[in-house]
């Protein structure tokens, strides 16, 4: 197991507490706007409520790979975060082009944080099988 | 890269949490560098030096200086 580094701990805390907020700016924003409560000089923000959660849980991760001083732990993590990015860019690219042809739907663009954190997942798994140290 | 970092800590019975300890990084990043899957950054690799007391080249082998068959 990993070592729970003070930097990860806090890192925790935070992703921790902003899910909590993002599930209640989301279930807030979905029953203002199906109940028609959202005043039209207020459904911009009202709507963008949820992701505001998801850009902290982005700035936490930058913020910990600041924080963290244990150097390989904090490169496990850096390889977790290019396994997102690459994962995101690369899907949504090639999903960008089976839409432009008519060939798939047209996707929700906050699918791209989803597969973001898939892939962030997956570099967990990638730096398990390669280091055998499996990263946040 | 390739190391002594093993036989050192052992001549001194450290285990790789004593050693991680002392040099205030984690058992994990010890058991990297000593097994060759991650290579240190010069300041730690300065910091492994100096708590064993050797110069850094009688820590870690030049990669290449192996290369060319000089060690």
């Amino acid at each position: 197991m990993l070592t729970r580094t003070p930097a990860w701990k806090r890192y925790n805390w935070r992703v921790l507490w902003l899910s909590i907020v993002y599930v209640l700016f989301l279930l807030a924003a979905v029953y203002g706007f199906k109940h028609q409560l959202v005043p039209p000089a207020l459904k911009y923000p009202v709507a963008i409520l949820p992701a505001l959660p998801i850009i902290g849980i982005f700035g936490a991760i930058g913020r910990y790979l600041v924080e963290e001083q244990d150097e390989y732990v904090r490169m496990l993590m850096v390889r977790q975060t290019l396994w997102a990015s690459a994962l995101a860019l690369s899907v949504t690219t090639v999903w960008g082009f089976l839409d432009s042809f008519g060939l798939v739907g047209h996707a929700d663009g906050y699918w791209v944080a989803v597969l973001w954190f898939v892939g962030l997942g997956l570099g967990g798994i990638y730096n398990k099988l390669t280091l055998g140290d499996g990263g946040c | 890269m390739e190391n002594r970092l093993r036989p050192l800590r052992a001549e001194r019975n450290w285990s790789q949490q004593d050693l991680a300890e002392r040099l205030e990084v984690s058992r994990q990043s010890v058991n990297a560098i000593e097994t060759g899957k991650y290579d240190p950054s010069l300041p730690l690799a300065f910091r492994i030096a100096e708590l064993f007391d050797r110069p850094i080249e009688e820590i870690f082998v030049s990669p290449t200086r192996r290369k060319s068959g000089a060690i």
